[in-house]
C-alpha cells in the first residue's frame, strides 16, 4: 500500500500543459463502466442544471459553428464589390448596407454564443464544486465511521491521496470535461456539415489530414510514454532516495556519509535528467508536428480554395470560412482523443475515491444500546481470542477480572500483545469469541462513544493538534472552563511550563510541535486525560520519555487520580508496577501469570525472570 | 523564476536562443496568412492559377522552416529546463547535507523532502513553460501588429486599441487572480492538515468520542475550500468568454473598417483576413499566457520555499586551517560549556565542566529538559557551545575538520535509524572498508549475530527503507554495531537499549564495555540499573551539574540522584 502513494502523489499528474493526456502514461480503472454509472449517480442531484448545460452547450456550439459562414457572406461582399469596381462595372461599389446588416447579425451571433457559453460555464462551476464538495463530506464522515483496522493498515498518505488528490482529479475533469465532449461531438458534426455545404472536394482535403495527425499523435504518444514511464520510476527512486538520507541526517552526519549520500544522489539525479529531457522532448514535439499537419491542410486548402475561386466555383467568403472550420475541425478531434484519457484517468481516481467510501464500516451501535449510569469500572474478560488477521491468534484466553479501583500492571515483552488487550477494551478492536463485561454488561451492549469516554487513555504516541495549548488539553472536556484547564495543567506538572512560554496557554501548538520537547507533549496530553476525568485509566507506557523525576511528579498526581478509579498500566518499568494490586505477565498473547509482585516472585516463573534480568542483576553487581 | 536566478543564469543563453526561435516559428505562423492573402489578392483576382500554386508551395516551405525551428526550440528548451531542474535540485540537496540539526530542525524532514521534489518539479514546469509560452505571446502581438502596420497602418489601430484592453484583462487576473489562488492553495493545505491530524490522531479522536467534533472541522475546511474553489472559477470562466467577446468583436470591427479601407482602395480583401487570422493568433497566444499565470502563484511559492533552504547557511563549517590530531587517546572534556538553543530564552546547560577518559564509562542522568542528550549534540558538533569549549585530546573541537572529529566517534541515537541496503552495507556505514570479520565481529558484539543468521541471505539480507522489515530491537543491534566497527576512540551512547530485553541487554552491555576497554565511552541513560557500574556519573538538573561521583558517592550526597533512584527502584531497595 505504502508504495502507491509516493509514486502518485510525485507523479506527473498536474504535469504542464500541452494536450492533457496524450503521450504520458493512463491509469485504468479496474471496472470502468460501474464506476462510471456511479459518478453518474453522483451527479444525479444536480440533473436539472446538467440538462440545461447541455441545452446551452449545444446551442452555443451551433451559434460558434454558424459564426465564420456569415463572416464569410460579409467578406464575399467585400470582394465582389472590389472585383467589379476593378472590372470597371458602373456603379459597382462595396454593398454597406448588405455588409453591416450581415456584421450586426454577426455580433449578435457572437453576444448569443458567449452568453450561452458562460452560462454553461458557470453553471458546470457550481455542479462540479457541489459534486466534489459532497464527496469530500462523504469521505470526512467515512473517515469517522471506518474501524481502526483500516487506519492501522492502509498507509496515510493513501488515505490523504484519495481525499485530495483524486478528488481533485475528478473535479477538475467534471468542470471541464463534460462540457467538452458535448462542444466536441457537436463541433465535429456541425462543422463537418458546414464544411460539406461549402465544398465536397475541400472537405475531402481536410479529412485526409486527419489519419496523418493520428499517426502522428500514436507515433510520439507510443515513443514518450515510455520514457514518462521511466522517468516515474526514477522520480519514485529519486524520492525514496531523499526521504531516507533527510530522516537519517543526524547519522549520515555522526558517521560522515554526507559526500555517499550526494554521490548516490548526484547518480540518480543524473539518470532523471537523462530520462526527463527525451519525455519532455518528445511530448513536446507533439504539437508543432499536428500544427505542421495542420498547416500542410492550410496551405492545401489556400491553394484549392484559390484554384476553384478562381475558376469562379467558389465564393472568396466560403475560403475564409472553410478555413476557420478547418481549424476547428482538428481541434476537437484532438480534443476527442485526449478527453480519452482524461476519462480513463478520472474513472481511475473516482474509483478510488468510491473503494474508501465502500470501505466495511465499523459494525454500527445495537439499537437497544446502554449508557451506563453512575459507572463503577469493573471489568471482566472471559474466554476471549483475537487476532488481527483471522488465522492468526494473538489473544487466547487471558481471563480476568478487575475491581473497582484496582491497580493492574500489565508487563511482558514487546509484541506480547500489551496494546491489543487496551485495543479490545476500548473497542478500538472486536473480539473473535468471548465476552468482555464493563460493570456486568457487555461491552458490545454499550454504546461505543460511551464506553470510551469511561476510559482515559495516554498513549504512547502524543496526539496533539493544531491550536493553542488551551483548546488542546480542553479537547478531553466539551465546553471544559478555564480554571479547569488550569488545574488539569498543574495536576500534570506543566502549568509552569506553559507560562513560561510568552504567550502562556495560547501558544499555538505547530504541526511539528517544534519548541516543545516529547516530554513537554506528554505531560499535556496526560493534563488533558486528567481533565477528561475517566472512570478507567490507561496508561501506554505513557511517561516513557519522561525522566524519572517527572515520571515522579506525575506519578504523584497520577495517584491521586487513581483513587478509586479502576486503572491499567502498560510499563516497562517495574518500579510502577510495585504498587500494582494485580500484575499481568503478558507473552505470546497469553496471560502467563497474574498476581501480586510478591506472589509472581514466588512462583519464580516468567515474571521472577524478567525482574531478575532487568534489575537485581545490576543492583546485585555494584550493592550486593 | 527572478528569485532563483543565480540558477537560472546559466541557462539563459539557451532561454535566448530559445526565444529567438519562438520568434522564428512566431513569424512563420504570421506569414502563412500573409502569403494566402497573395493568394486571395494576387491569384485570385486576377485569375493567376500558377502563381497560386507557387504561392502554395513557398507557404509549404514556410510552414515546413515553422517546424523546424520548433521543433529545435522545444530541443533546446526540454533540455534546459530539465537540466534546470536537475542543478536546482542537487544544489538544494548538497545545502541541506551541509546543514547541521540546527538548520535541519528549522524545516523539518517532510518540508526539506517537499522542497527538493515536488518544489524543484514545479520549478522547472515554469521555466519550461515561461520558455515556451510566455514569449509568445508577446512575440505573436509584436509579431502581428508589424504585419499590420505594413498592410494598413490605420486599421492597425484597431488592433492596437485592443492590446491594452486585453492587457487590463491579464492584469486583473494577475492582481485579483494570484491572491484568490494563493488563498485556494492555503485552503487546500488546511483541509490536507486536519485529514492528516485526524488520520494521526485517530485513537484518541475514537477514544474522547470526539468524532462529531472532528468531522465538523473537517466540514468547515471542505466548506472553505468550496467557497474559495467557486470564487476562483467563477472569475476564470467569466474571464475567458469576455476576452472571446473582445476579439469577436474586434474581427467585426476590421470587416466593418477593412471594407471602409478597402472601398478607399487602401486595402486588399486577402490582407482583411490576414488580418482577422492575426487577431486569433493573438488572442490564443494571450489565453496560453493566462494560463502560465495561473501556475505562477503555487510557483512563487515553491521559488520561496527552495531560496529559504538555498540561503540558509550551515551554522557549523570547518575552520580554515584545521588541527589534526596524531594518535588520538579519546579524552573529551567540557570547559565551562554554556548552551542556549537559538531562539530560546533560557540555556539548556550551564557551565557544565566534567572530563570523560579513555577506559572509563562516564553516565549522564537526569530529568527531561535537564539538557543531557544536547551534552552527546555537541561532541560532534551537531550544535557549538554558545559559551565555552570541547576539547578531545586538549585540541578544541572547533579547530579540527568536522569529518576529522566525527571519524573518532561512534554515536549511537535514542531512535536507531538504518538505510535500505544489505545488512553488512549497515554496518559498514560506521567503517566503508570494514572487512567481513570486522563486520560479523561488530555484529556479534552487538548481539546481532542471532538474528542475521536466521536470515535468509544472513548479512546480505536485505534492509528495507526505514528499517521496516527488521524489529525495533534488531535495529537497535545494528545501529550499534555500526558504531562498534569503526572501533571508535569516543563512543556516544544515547539510551541506547530501550527496544531490547533485559538479557540482551546485558549481555550487550558487557560485551560492548570489554571491546571499549580503551575507548571513552559516555552514555546518556534514563535507568539507574543500567549506570551503576558506571566510573563517573554526572547528573543533570535543569542543565546544571548537581551531581558528579560514582553511584555510591551520588547516593550519599546527591539529593537529586538519590530521588531519581527511590523513583525507580522504590523506597525500601534504595540502601
Amino acid at each position: 500500500m505504502s508504495k502507491e502513494t509516493p509514486r502518485r502523489s510525485h507523479g506527473g499528474r498536474g504535469g504542464g500543459f500541452g494536450p492533457r493526456g496524450i503521450g504520458r502514461p493512463v491509469e485504468k480503472a479496474k471496472d470502468f463502466k460501474g464506476t462510471l454509472k456511479r459518478l453518474v449517480a453522483y451527479m444525479r442531484p444536480h440533473s436539472v442544471g446538467l440538462i440545461i448545460v447541455l441545452i446551452v452547450t449545444l446551442l452555443s456550439t451551433v451559434f460558434n459553428i454558424l459564426s465564420p459562414k456569415i463572416m464569410g457572406q460579409a467578406t464575399t461582399i467585400l470582394f465582389e464589390g472590389m472585383m467589379d469596381k476593378m472590372r470597371g462595372i458602373p456603379g459597382a461599389a462595396i454593398d454597406f448596407s448588405a455588409v453591416g446588416r450581415i456584421l450586426l447579425n454577426l455580433a449578435a451571433v457572437y453576444i448569443v454564443a458567449t452568453v450561452f457559453g458562460y452560462l454553461q460555464q458557470i453553471i458546470m462551476v457550481n455542479i462540479s464544486q457541489k459534486t466534489v464538495f459532497k464527496m469530500r463530506e462523504d469521505i470526512g464522515l467515512k473517515l469517522a465511521k471506518l474501524p481502526l483496522k483500516y487506519f492501522d493498515s492502509v498507509a496515510h498518505g493513501d488515505i490523504l491521496s484519495r481525499a485530495t488528490n483524486d478528488v481533485d482529479v475528478v473535479s477538475q475533469s467534471l468542470q471541464q470535461g463534460i462540457t467538452q465532449i458535448i462542444t466536441s461531438v457537436i463541433s465535429i458534426i456541425g462543422v463537418l456539415i458546414m464544411m460539406l455545404t461549402i465544398s465536397p472536394i475541400m472537405t475531402l482535403i481536410t479529412m485526409g489530414m486527419l489519419p496523418i495527425s493520428a499517426l502522428v499523435s500514436i507515433f510520439v504518444a507510443k515513443r514518450s510514454q515510455k520514457f514518462f514511464a521511466q522517468q516515474q520510476r526514477i522520480l519514485g527512486d529519486l524520492n525514496g532516495h531523499v526521504e531516507e538520507m533527510f530522516s537519517g541526517h543526524t547519522i549520515i552526519k555522526a558517521f560522515g556519509l554526507e559526500q555517499d549520500a550526494i554521490d548516490e544522489f548526484v547518480e540518480i539525479n543524473q539518470g532523471l535528467y537523462n530520462n526527463s529531457w527525451k519525455a519532455q522532448f518528445i511530448s513536446g514535439t507533439l504539437m508543432p508536428l499536428i500544427r505542421f499537419v495542420g498547416n500542410i491542410g492550410y496551405v492545401a486548402i489556400a491553394v484549392a480554395g484559390g484554384v476553384f475561386a478562381s475558376r469562379g466555383m467558389i465564393k472568396i467568403g466560403d475560403i475564409q470560412a472553410f478555413i476557420q472550420y478547418s481549424r476547428q475541425f482538428t481541434q476537437p478531434i484532438t480534443q476527442m482523443a485526449s478527453m480519452a484519457n482524461v476519462l480513463q484517468s478520472t474513472i481511475a481516481a473516482a474509483e478510488r475515491v468510491f473503494e474508501l467510501l465502500d470501505e466495511k464500516e465499523e459494525p454500527a451501535d445495537k439499537l437497544d444500546s446502554k449508557l451506563l449510569e453512575n459507572p463503577r469500572g469493573e471489568i471482566r474478560l472471559e474466554n476471549i481470542s483475537f487476532g488481527y488477521d483471522a488465522d492468526k491468534t494473538v489473544i487466547k484466553n487471558p481471563d480476568l477480572d478487575v475491581k473497582q479501583g484496582e491497580l493492574v500492571a500489565i508487563v511482558g515483552p514487546t509484541g506480547a500483545g500489551k496494546t491489543t488487550l487496551v485495543n479490545l477494551l476500548m473497542r478500538f478492536y472486536d473480539v473473535n469469541d468471548g465476552t468482555i463485561t464493563f460493570d456486568g454488561t457487555n461491552i458490545f451492549d454499550l454504546k461505543r462513544g460511551n464506553l470510551r469516554t469511561m476510559f482515559g487513555m495516554v498513549l504512547q504516541d502524543t496526539w496533539l493538534f493544531e491550536g493553542t495549548i488551551r483548546d488542546n488539553i480542553a479537547y478531553g472536556r466539551i465546553g471544559a472552563s478555564d480554571q479547569e484547564i488550569e488545574a488539569a495543567a498543574k495536576a500534570a506538572h506543566v502549568d509552569h511550563f506553559i507560562r513560561t512560554l510568552p504567550k502562556g496557554y495560547d501558544t499555538i501548538l505547530a504541526e511539528d510541535a517544534s519548541g516543545i520537547s516529547q516530554g513537554q507533549r506528554q505531560l499535556l496530553t496526560i493534563a488533558r486525560a486528567i481533565l477528561a476525568d475517566p472512570v478507567v485509566l490507561i496508561l501506554d507506557e505513557a511517561t516513557s520519555s519522561v525522566d524519572t523525576r517527572t515520571e515522579r511528579l506525575i506519578q504523584e498526581a497520577m495517584n491521586k487520580l487513581m483513587e478509586g478509579r479502576t486503572s491499567f498500566v502498560i510499563a516497562h518499568r517495574l518500579s510502577t508496577i510495585l504498587d500494582a494490586d494485580r500484575i499481568l505477565v503478558i507473552n505470546q498473547g497469553e496471560i502467563v501469570e497474574q498476581g501480586t509482585h510478591e506472589e509472581l516472585l514466588i512462583k519464580e516463573g516468567f515474571y521472577a525472570e524478567l525482574y531478575d534480568s532487568q534489575f537485581l542483576s545490576g543492583l546485585s553487581e555494584q550493592v550486593g | 523564476m527572478v528569485k532563483l536566478g543565480k540558477y537560472v543564469k546559466p541557462f539563459l543563453p539557451i532561454a535566448f536562443v530559445v526565444m529567438f526561435l519562438i520568434l522564428l516559428e512566431v513569424l512563420t505562423t504570421l506569414k502563412l496568412p500573409d502569403l494566402m492573402s497573395d493568394i486571395v489578392d494576387q491569384g485570385i483576382a486576377t485569375g493567376n492559377i500558377s502563381l497560386i500554386w507557387r504561392t502554395g508551395l513557398i507557404m509549404l516551405a514556410v510552414a515546413l522552416a515553422g517546424i523546424i525551428v520548433a521543433i529545435s526550440g522545444n530541443y533546446l528548451a526540454s533540455r534546459a529546463s530539465t537540466a534546470f531542474g536537475r542543478d536546482l535540485r542537487q544544489a538544494i540537496f548538497s545545502q541541506v547535507e551541509k546543514f547541521s540539526p540546527q538548520e535541519f530542525n528549522k524545516f523539518g524532514t517532510a518540508s526539506l523532502i517537499t522542497r527538493t521534489t515536488n518544489d524543484v518539479q514545479q520549478m522547472q514546469m515554469v521555466f519550461l513553460m515561461s520558455m515556451r509560452m510566455a514569449m509568445r505571446a508577446p512575440l505573436t502581438a509584436i509579431g502581428g501588429v508589424i504585419m499590420v502596420v505594413k498592410k494598413d497602418p490605420r486599421l492597425a489601430l484597431l488592433l492596437l486599441t485592443l492590446i491594452p484592453i486585453i492587457s487590463v484583462v491579464v492584469s486583473f487576473v494577475v492582481i485579483k487572480g494570484i491572491p484568490l489562488f494563493k488563498s485556494l492553495q492555503k485552503k487546500l493545505d488546511r483541509l490536507n492538515q486536519v485529514l492528516r491530524e485526524q488520520l494521526i490522531g485517530v485513537r484518541v479522536i475514537r477514544a474522547f468520542d470526539r468524532g462529531k467534533y472532528e468531522t465538523g472541522r473537517f466540514g468547515e475546511a471542505n466548506h472553505d475550500l468550496t467557497t474559495t474553489a467557486l470564487k476562483v472559477n467563477r472569475m476564470m470562466v467569466t474571464l475567458m468568454p469576455i476576452m472571446g467577446l473582445l476579439v469577436n468583436f474586434t474581427s467585426v470591427g476590421i470587416i466593418w473598417f477593412g471594407a471602409k479601407r478597402i472601398d478607399a482602395g487602401f486595402l486588399q480583401v486577402g490582407d482583411m483576413m490576414a488580418f482577422l487570422q492575426y487577431t486569433m493568433q493573438i488572442f490564443i497566444a494571450v489565453m496560453m499566457l493566462s494560463m502560465l499565470f495561473v501556475m505562477l502563484p503555487r510557483a512563487s511559492a515553491s521559488a520561496d520555499r527552495i531560496k529559504e533552504v538555498l540561503e540558509t547557511e550551515p551554522s557549523i563549517t570547518d575552520p580554515e586551517d584545521p588541527k589534526i590530531i596524531d594518535e588520538c587517546t579519546g579524552v573529551v572534556q567540557f570547559h565551562n560549556v554554556t548552551f542556549v538553543y537559538p531562539g530560546a530564552a533560557k540555556p539548556v546547560l550551564h557551565k557544565i565542566n566534567f572530563s570523560a577518559s579513555p577506559g572509563q564509562t562516564t553516565a549522564i542522568i537526569g530529568g527531561t529538559g535537564s539538557g543531557k542528550s544536547t551534552i552527546l549534540d555537541l561532541v560532534p558538533r551537531f550544535y557549538d557551545p554558545t559559551e565555552g569549549k570541547i576539547t578531545l585530546d586538549g585540541v578544541d573541537i572547533k579547530e579540527l575538520a568536522q569529518a576529522d572529529l566525527r571519524s573518532k566517534l561512534g554515536y549511537v541515537p535514542q531512535k536507531a535509524m538504518l538505510f535500505s541496503g544489505t545488512i553488512a552495507e549497515n554496518i559498514k556505514g560506521g567503517k566503508h572498508d570494514a572487512t567481513d570479520e570486522e563486520v560479523a565481529e561488530a555484529a556479534r558484539i552487538a548481539q546481532a549475530t542471532n538474528f542475521i543468521e536466521e536470515r535468509e541471505d544472513k548479512y546480505d539480507d536485505f534492509i528495507a527503507q526505514g528499517g521496516t522489515n527488521v524489529s525495533g530491537g534488531q535495529k537497535q543491534r545494528l545501529s550499534i554495531a555500526r558504531a562498534v566497527v569503526r572501533r571508535p576512540q569516543v563512543y556516544l551512547l544515547d539510551d541506547t537499549f530501550s527496544a531490547l530485553d533485559y538479557k540482551t541487554d546485558a549481555l550487550l552491555r558487557t560485551e560492548l564495555l570489554e571491546s571499549a576497554a580503551q575507548a571513552t565511552v559516555i552514555v546518556v541513560a534514563q535507568r539507574v540499573s543500567t549506570i551503576l557500574h558506571a566510573d563517573q556519573i554526572i547528573v543533570l538538573e535543569e542543565g546544571k551539574v548537581v551531581g558528579q561521583g560514582t553511584h555510591k558517592e551520588l547516593l550519599e550526597n546527591c539529593g537529586v540522584y538519590q530521588e531519581i533512584v527511590a523513583s525507580q527502584f522504590g523506597e525500601e531497595d534504595v540502601s
